[in-house]
């Protein structure tokens, strides 16, 4: 083994002398086996909490440069400390329960938004062989961990019993499960190109190794990339999308009631909830961890970070949207334009087909992948030019006869005063 | 096949486990001074009339209806893509009937006016 696959596989080496060492002791069986999964799953839930305590700092700099401030910069050199003094806040602070409160529904819902966030990082493929576990049907399952945090944040809301938490629940419920519906609709190409659900086998199509032929699927499905960006951004309840918590509206939404470590881990939900989506969307589209040269979990990191900072940049220019316009940009432009998109996408992988045996047996012209690529590249581009016209074209007219109206009602009242005038 | 699962059961476990341990043991390290005061609901300053647990629209059960149409629609769909690639073309094309059923039934409801939000 060269210095280089060292390098590349430690995170596995590491791994598996662990497991080793843990057999040795144990003796192979059912307590070894618990007790290595049980090491692996903590060590993730780990990462994750340090993870959400560093994107919290990010976060709070990065945004704070965009929108001209400085951000936290008292705790430690350029406020590196900010984290750990809002943990130490978060430990100490009083926490009080509303005496009209649902006790067991208010107490138990940090706990299980917290919990659903972590249980995504159970299929992530975080390097060749390092994965928490290779389910079969991981698309499948991470989205249906996603809408746990949905029942979390109406069981805020309900169980609080205060209206603004209430009326935050109800919004947050309609747009999450409405946001829902695109995400599971452009998950659908990646599938079907890649022929599996499982994660693991997903990332391997787009690596160069393993049967796979390299290129990411961003490329294949660049508008399903699109829209399960913007409905990935909306189903964690972020800017612009983040009606949820409008501050100016309904205070603070589901968890104005909430205080100390219950209020943290609604934070660590929703950025665990945000990384995970990054994630998600690099193991999807950006191929996950393939990449020349540099070892995979490092191309993994440096893609997540990027698509991440993305959701930054986003969260500190674009203002929020009202509740008419979110509803309305899923069901009627985002859904219709993502059944049209799977349609398109199956047409076209199934008359230009990438492998040429296939291309035998069940009919359709045989090209090579990257032409295949190519085509469904420019169709999906194609497709989303067709329906942002489509859309300016509607939004014009609805302009023009709203000009109409004000131009006819001037006039009448143009006639209605020159009648006082001559009385 | 079981053993993935079991993962994902430990996980759960783990997961509640660190969390759990975060809420204990902000419960031991804050302090507990509890007033009349501090025990109400809050909503700016005043005393709160009335229960929160009231009706509500009934537009966001007609959405979270829709909602569970298109759910489940696009779980039927998921077996068919993983099978994508072995299948012949008339079987894309039953799909796509499928599919342009979905979209009727959304066409239909836009045309009733359900998706308005007012």
């Amino acid at each position: 083994m060269t210095v280089f696959e060292v390098i590349n596989n430690i995170l596995k080496i590491v791994g598996d002398a662990v497991a080793a060492f843990i057999i040795s002791i144990l003796g192979a069986g059912g307590l070894a086996d618990f007790v290595i999964m049980l090491l692996a799953a903590l060590i993730i839930c780990s990462i994750c909490a340090v993870a959400f305590m560093g994107l919290t700092y990010a976060e709070r700099k990065i945004v704070a440069r965009i929108q001209d401030r400085i951000g936290p910069n008292q705790a430690g050199p350029y406020g590196l400390l900010q984290p750990i003094a809002d943990g130490i806040k978060m430990f100490t602070k009083e926490d009080t329960t509303p005496a009209e409160a649902d006790r067991w529904v208010y107490n138990l819902a940090p706990l299980v938004i917290a919990v659903f966030a972590l249980l995504t990082y159970a299929v992530i493929p975080f390097a060749p062989g390092v994965v928490g576990t290779n389910l079969n049907i991981g698309v499948f399952y991470v989205i249906a961990v996603g809408s746990g945090s949905t029942v979390a944040i109406l069981m805020a809301g309900w169980g609080s019993n205060n209206k603004y938490s209430l009326l935050g629940a109800f919004r947050t419920v309609a747009q999450l499960v409405g946001y829902e519906v695109p995400m599971l609709l452009n998950v659908l190409p990646v599938v079907m190109l890649a022929g599996s659900m499982s994660l693991v086998d997903i990332v391997e199509r787009q690596t160069l190794s393993n049967g796979g032929n390299g290129i990411p699927f961003i490329l294949m499905a660049p508008l399903s990339a699109l829209i399960f960006l913007i409905s990935g951004i909306a189903e964690t309840g972020r800017s612009p999308f983040d009606l949820l918590e409008a501050e100016s509206e309904i205070v603070a939404g589901f968890h104005v009631e909430y205080s100390g470590m219950k209020f943290a881990l609604f934070f660590l939900g929703e950025y665990v909830n945000a990384l995970a989506v990054s994630i998600m969307f690099t193991v999807l589209f950006l191929g996950g961890y393939a990449g020349p040269i540099l070892p995979p979990y490092v191309w993994l990191l440096l893609k997540v970070a990027a698509v991440f900072t993305l959701l930054m940049w986003l969260r500190g220019t674009l203002p929020r949207v009202r509740v008419d316009q979110l509803m309305s940009f899923n069901w009627k432009f985002l859904v219709p334009m993502s059944i049209v998109n799977v349609i398109l996408v199956m047409v076209i992988g199934k008359v230009f087909v990438a492998d040429a045996v296939l291309a035998q047996s069940n009919g359709g012209i045989a090209v090579p992948p990257i032409v295949q690529a190519l085509i469904l590249f420019t169709s999906s581009i194609a497709l989303l030019l067709a329906s942002l016209l489509l859309v300016a074209r509607q939004a014009r007219q609805l302009r023009l006869v709203e000009a109409e109206d004000i131009e006819k009602r001037v006039a009448q009242n143009k006639v209605a005063a020159a009648k006082v005038v001559a009385q | 096949m079981r053993t993935d699962f079991a993962f994902v059961a430990v996980m759960m476990l783990a997961a509640v486990l660190l969390m759990g341990f975060a809420l204990v043991g902000a419960s031991i390290l804050r302090p507990k001074k509890p007033s009349k005061a501090k025990l109400e609901t809050y909503e700016c300053g005043m005393e709160t009339v009335g229960d929160a647990w009231v009706q509500f629209r009934v537009q966001y059960y007609i959405f979270a209806l829709i909602f569970v149409l298109f759910d489940v629609g696009g779980i039927f769909l998921f077996p068919f893509a993983v099978a994508y690639n072995s299948l012949p073309l008339y079987a894309i094309v039953i799909v796509i009937l499928f599919i342009l059923t979905l979209l009727g039934s959304l066409l239909y409801a836009w045309r009733k006016g359900v998706l308005q939000w007012d």
